[in-house]
């Protein structure tokens, strides 16, 4: 297989049903030999992006670049996009060979020259040996192998997935996210991928895109998206995190000072941002990893205290819910080896956290 | 109370409608079988015009041949409706399917007397031909071969749609658009996916309108208008108006045969419990 990607655009792509609009203006690139995910709850529109890239959905208004080349009206069979559907769709009447020759069989290749690429696609998801098996005699994971096989065989422009891990158990799940991400590798192709599982997507993608109720909200590399997320949206929904609201009083060179009741918290202002106006709302999203539970003499840029309001042992560590004064119920984490506390409800405990560890974030649009 | 009490009190259940399946219905079949080996003479007397008499091998011929094209017109119209009923919105196929379904409700005997005034010589469809200058003299459309098979096919569509509809039903429409995705147009996507998965359900409709065409009485003799004889209209000749007992029971004993081996034959190639809706 070469190692050519395709890149792919969209632009303003819309997509209405009726009254109500599914996808809302979504521009987009994947660049080539990319492997982005569309991630977002059920409804945002993700799935309908998809769909409209391989060619089942016409889009109301927008377009579909594939090298700057315009394939809005392409039926999705003059595409050459190799898919991975949901529940895999391999065809039951087929063996497995059969349903991995599919392609080339409809593309008129000769036997010897499908037999040849068979093999090499079977052998690249390691299921050599399982040529004359039937869909329903093999497992879910090895029934995944063969679709990817079979949306590769042919040396797609583009690999699209639509959920292709979200029926496979926990931790089959997770031997085949790291599968396909060496696969990903392997074959050098642009893949594009959807999903609702975040934890999916921030192990697989070189960038994520975020949708909700059908718009773009945020797009880029896992990491930038989890540590500077833009709205209360992609704060929540990429990982856990906590919510303070309160007013600037001060604000001065990069750092400043907002004000929650009676509570002040120092909170570093970063990079790039604009700075806020004494008297202007700011929410900060404060991820649970990044408040520490703090031992009598042990000090940080912000130290609160509260009470445990509940808590949950979940092996590597403990989860807190803890009751402060003026910012409500916070979430902490707090390891469990050589915990400097033992977890119990009603437990008084000090919270801290340094001046750069929340982000400001905006409310998000109605 | 123990296990084989129990299950003595569950035959007593049920035992009035074996009674009853016994007196009414197996009774009388062996009855006939035990005619048709007695009557007018005991021996294979009556088995033997299966192969001397042209006329008993003629009804045979005949009825085979109607059974046999009615089964392949049903099988394609009825194809062609489950086809779209299978893929309309839900909202469009309950209307589809009440379509399919309201003719079985009214009588045969309406059915068929509908086809003679539409198809006779003054018929409304030679009427529209002649006028219309299509034809000059009007067709014969009824009272022979072709106006049986039309009432017949049209007795059988629904019952060639509903094995199909339901097996076609099972076929996951995200198949149809992975072929496509791979590059199969419209045509390839159904010759190579949606047919051999619906193939199953194609034989057992054919089994079942066959079966059911076989022992057509009420249409045949009505449209056939007495001058194409299948095998129930002749049984019926034989036993009420010739009285040769013997003859009518040897041919309704070839008939119950011949639907067993039909059946025997096809339960070996598809699951007849699925066909006739027992069994999950």
């Amino acid at each position: 297989m070469s190692t050519s990607g395709h890149a792919l655009a969209l632009d303003g792509l819309t997509k209405r049903y009726g009254s109500f609009t599914a996808v809302d203006n979504v521009s987009l690139r994947v660049e080539s030999g990319e492997f982005l995910t569309l991630l977002g709850p059920s409804g945002s529109g993700k799935t309908t992006i998809l769909m409209a890239v391989a060619g089942f959905v016409a889009p109301s208004a927008g377009t579909v670049l594939l090298d700057g080349r315009d394939i809005t009206p392409l039926p999705p069979e003059k595409r050459d996009f190799g898919m991975v559907f949901q529940g895999y769709a391999l065809f039951p009447h087929m063996n497995v060979a059969e349903n991995v020759g599919f392609p080339l069989r409809v593309r008129g290749l000769s036997r010897a020259d499908r037999d040849a690429k068979v093999r090499a696609a079977l052998d690249l998801v390691q299921l050599g040996q399982f040529t004359d098996r039937l869909p329903k005699q093999l497992s879910g994971g090895q029934q995944q192998r063969v679709a990817l096989a079979r949306a590769l065989v042919f040396d797609p422009n583009l690999l699209l997935l639509d959920e292709p891990l979200s029926a496979l158990d926990k931790k089959l799940r997770a031997e085949l996210q790291e599968e396909l991400k060496a696969l990903h590798q392997r074959v050098g192709r642009t893949f594009l991928n959807v999903t609702h599982d975040q934890e999916e997507a921030l192990s697989l993608s070189d960038r994520i895109a975020i949708l909700n109720h059908g718009k773009l909200i945020q797009a880029g590399a896992p990491a930038a998206l989890y540590e500077r997320p833009a709205t209360r949206f992609v704060a929540d929904f990429l990982g856990k995190s906590n919510f303070l609201s309160g007013t600037v009083s001060e604000a001065s060179g990069a750092m400043m000072v907002v004000a929650a009741g009676a509570t002040r918290i120092t909170q570093a202002l970063p990079e790039g941002a604009a700075r806020p106006a004494p008297g202007a709302s700011v929410l900060l999203s404060l991820r649970p990893e990044k408040i520490a539970v703090l031992g009598e003499q042990d000090s940080a840029d912000n130290v609160v205290t509260g009470t445990i309001a509940g808590w949950s042992y979940l092996g590597a560590g403990y989860s807190l819910r803890v009751a402060v004064p003026d910012l409500g119920e916070i979430r902490a984490v707090l390891s469990a080896w050589r915990a400097p506390i033992a977890p119990r409800d009603g437990l008084a405990i000090r919270l801290g956290w340094s001046a750069d560890a929340a982000v400001p974030v905006a409310e998000d649009a109605a | 109370m123990n296990g084989m009490a129990q299950q003595r009190g569950w035959w007593l259940l049920i035992a009035p409608a074996f009674l009853l399946m016994v007196a009414f219905y197996v009774a009388p079949i062996l009855q006939v079988l035990a005619i048709s080996f007695t009557e007018p003479e005991l021996g294979f007397g009556n088995y033997e015009r299966l192969f001397t008499n042209m006329s008993v091998q003629r009804v045979i011929i005949t009825t085979l041949r109607i059974c046999a094209i009615t089964t392949v017109l049903a099988l394609i119209l009825g194809y062609a409706l489950s086809y779209t009923i299978a893929l309309a919105a839900p909202r469009a196929q309950v209307w589809w399917l009440m379509t399919v379904l309201v003719p079985l409700w009214i009588s045969v005997l309406v059915r068929a007397f509908a086809w003679v005034t539409l198809l006779r010589r003054q018929g409304l469809v030679n009427t529209w031909l002649t006028s219309a200058g299509i034809v000059e003299q009007p067709l014969e459309l009824v009272w022979n071969e072709f106006g049986i098979i039309v009432g017949m096919v049209h007795y059988m569509v629904p019952f060639a749609v509903l094995p199909m509809l339901s097996s076609m039903r099972e076929i996951d429409p995200r198949l149809l658009a992975a072929a496509r995705g791979m590059g199969a147009g419209r045509g390839l996507a159904f010759r190579s996916i949606f047919l051999p998965l619906s193939l199953p359900g194609v034989i057992a409709a054919g089994v079942l309108v066959f079966i059911f065409s076989l022992g057509f009485y009420i249409t045949p003799a009505i449209l056939g208008g007495g001058k194409t004889l299948m095998v129930a209209e002749w049984i019926g000749l034989q036993i009420l108006d010739l009285i040769r007992w013997g003859l009518g029971t040897m041919m309704a004993t070839m008939l119950v045969v011949a639907i067993l081996v039909t059946l025997a034959v096809f339960s070996r190639v598809l699951d007849l419990r699925r066909l006739f809706g027992s069994g999950a």
